[in-house]
């Protein structure tokens, strides 16, 4: 058995620890490279992992080797190993961003970014619900501390809604866990695949209630429509590395949705087939709305990119409440390309206020930016990937998603709903670009040096919105395989409990 | 016994949803951890009630689901940790904001006079 599947968690966690400890925690120099060597390791790993799931393999690793449906089991497949790589991706341009001078704000930043790679890497790799619930836990911890990191008024007022409202959260999970254990029986989702089948009476009422009851979990964790009110202010509040790794946090959500309600309560499920398709066609319409209309009315940068992850979630559902092939395929390569490019946008916001001096990111008249060139084509570049201008990734993630709509119901709700929400996008950021760029007042006294490592670390995501479009094709071909594996699994939910099909 | 189980539970959730929805921050972590009282207990009781079943293994006697009673360590100490960070937090908040209300501030309890 091989032991790869295990090392996207075992990294994080020993490098977390390692940095607690005096060799490494005594100056932030040793600190900084340690990280950044761990993340790249990180990286490299997903890499290997997603070469090795590309082949079609399934690594089915049963941690202590006790085996499903007993043991706790880690699969990695094509989808698990493409989200562990957006991941590492964002951890190592978020951790070079706070290496030019973001981690001198408060203590212990190395580390709980570390940690929290690792409950993100844990619940994009577990086949178990239960175990899901621990790296939930695990990385929702390690993001209330880090959104609180450097302090400030403003930062605890959001963490105590943020950190309320995701203990409820963790409540009504365990409330589902204990519905769905006693109505099922089991606690791997591929065994739970299979047992579902065969329910019937007050045990099948009982699986929907605790399947539901995992949505408005999961719904919590993505930002679904009438549970989306806390993010924009926790992620305009938190730092900019900081909500650059939490740009992949509405995408667990996504994720856990995919694999559960998609396997669990799928198309093969029995009598409950299906089970969340119906609560999120309007969810997914009304969450694209509320977005749009929230980017129209942001008063600051950080707000609107706030509101845009809350318009790429929407448009995720409604790839997820189409439900084919096809749209799960595309609801991947645009839940890619809407991670980096939302990052990649907090970490521009950050920039502009830095430069901006008492104005931050409002959107107001001010003193102009220290580069207005340099600063200017990288916001101009992000603003036309996420509003999904041709050149670039979200012209097609958004086109892929529209083309999977194939009936008269499904394109009549998506494509006006996703077109205006566009054009919203399209308004709010002309709006932002010409006020933040071009209606400046005075002159920019201050000196601001600002380091390329800053530059670095954007351009790495930003870089993605072209290449993703020059590379469409195999992206494309590595999505419609993810999605075909996916409803493999659904069907014949036995490879995942066999060990996975060498 | 289950009907008791039953309103132990469901007592313990109402109340701890009643508090949660309170305004300041003492009440609502108080509600947080009766949330999680009930929650222990209703995971406890997914691997269904036996009476006079075998504490551990007994021969001839019914032997109680196992893996409910682990699932309730895992969020026993989780839960306590999660309590421990939200009082930690409220009382941060109450430094830094000057006040214990979820919002940060008391003005909406000003315009009905009840506070300055």
């Amino acid at each position: 058995m091989s032991h790869l599947p295990i090392l996207p968690i075992l990294i994080p966690m020993l490098a977390g620890i390692l940095l607690l400890l005096p060799p490494l925690r005594t100056t932030l120099t040793r600190q900084r490279i340690a990280s950044l060597v761990s993340a790249g390791i990180n990286l490299l790993v997903a890499v290997v992992l997603l070469n090795q799931s590309a082949t079609g393999e399934v690594a089915v690793y049963a941690v202590g080797d006790w085996h499903p449906p007993y043991g706790i089991v880690l699969i990695a497949d094509r989808l698990s190993a493409l989200m562990l790589l957006l991941t590492a991706i964002l951890l190592f341009a978020a951790l070079l961003y706070a290496s030019a001078g973001e981690d001198e704000t408060g203590r212990f930043f190395y580390p709980l970014m570390m940690f929290q790679a690792l409950g993100i890497n844990g619940a994009f790799l577990t086949g178990d619900l239960f175990n899901l619930f621990v790296f939930f836990e695990i990385l929702l911890i390690a993001s209330y501390s880090l959104l609180i990191h450097g302090g400030g008024k403003h930062k605890t007022r959001a963490a105590v809604h943020y950190v309320f409202l995701n203990l409820v959260g963790s409540a009504i999970f365990l409330f589902a866990l204990g519905v769905v254990y006693g109505s099922i029986g089991s606690l791997n989702m591929a065994d739970m695949a299979l047992r579902v089948r065969e329910l019937s009476g007050a045990e099948l009422e009982l699986a929907k209630v605790g399947g539901l009851l995992l949505l408005v979990v999961f719904g919590l964790k993505a930002a679904m429509l009438p549970l989306q009110f806390w993010l924009p202010r926790t992620y305009a509040t938190a730092p900019g590395p900081v909500v650059a790794l939490f740009a992949i946090l509405t995408k667990v959500g996504i994720y856990c949705m995919m694999r559960v309600h998609g396997m669990i309560f799928g198309d093969y499920a029995g009598d409950i087939a299906d089970l969340i398709q119906p609560w999120l066609w309007a969810t997914a319409i009304l969450t694209i709305a509320i977005g749009a209309i929230g980017a129209l009315s942001s008063p600051s940068l950080k707000r609107l990119a706030g509101h845009l992850v809350i318009v790429s979630v929407g448009t995720l559902l409604s790839a997820l409440a189409i439900n084919t092939p096809a749209a799960i395929s595309a609801a991947l390569y645009y839940a890619a390309h809407s991670t980096l490019a939302g990052a990649a946008l907090f970490l521009v916001s950050e920039l502009i206020s830095e430069q901006r001096g008492g104005a931050l990111d409002m959107i107001v008249r001010s003193r102009p930016v220290a580069q207005p060139v340099a600063l200017g084509i990288t916001f101009f570049i992000t603003a036309l990937a996420l509003i999904g201008m041709p050149p670039f990734s979200g012209f097609i993630g958004k086109l892929m998603v529209m083309q999977s709509a194939t009936t008269m119901m499904q394109m009549s709700s998506t494509w006006p709903t996703l077109l205006i929400a566009t054009l919203f996008a399209l308004v709010a950021f002309s709006r932002a670009g010409s006020t933040l760029f071009w209606r400046a007042t005075g002159k920019n006294s201050d000196n601001i040096k600002v380091s390329s490592t800053k530059y670095a670390a954007i351009w790495l995501l930003l870089l993605a919105a072209p290449l993703m479009s020059l590379f469409a094709g195999p992206i494309v071909d590595f999505t419609a395989a993810t999605a075909a594996q996916l409803d493999q699994f659904a069907q014949t939910p036995e490879i995942l409990l066999n060990g996975g099909n060498r | 016994m289950e009907m008791l189980v039953a309103l132990a539970i469901g007592i313990l959730t109402a109340s701890g949803t009643f508090l949660t929805l309170r305004g300041r921050t003492f009440p609502v972590v108080l509600g947080l951890t009766l949330l999680a009282y009930a929650v222990n207990l209703f995971i406890f009781s997914s691997g269904r009630l036996v009476i006079d079943g075998a504490a551990v293994l007994q021969q001839g006697l019914p032997v109680p689901d196992p893996l409910p009673q682990a699932l309730v360590l895992t969020a026993i100490v989780i839960g306590f940790a999660m309590t421990a960070f939200a009082v930690i937090l409220s009382m941060r908040a109450r430094a830094d904001l000057g006040n214990d209300h979820v919002d940060g501030s008391i003005r909406s309890q000003q315009n009905d006079g009840d506070q300055r």
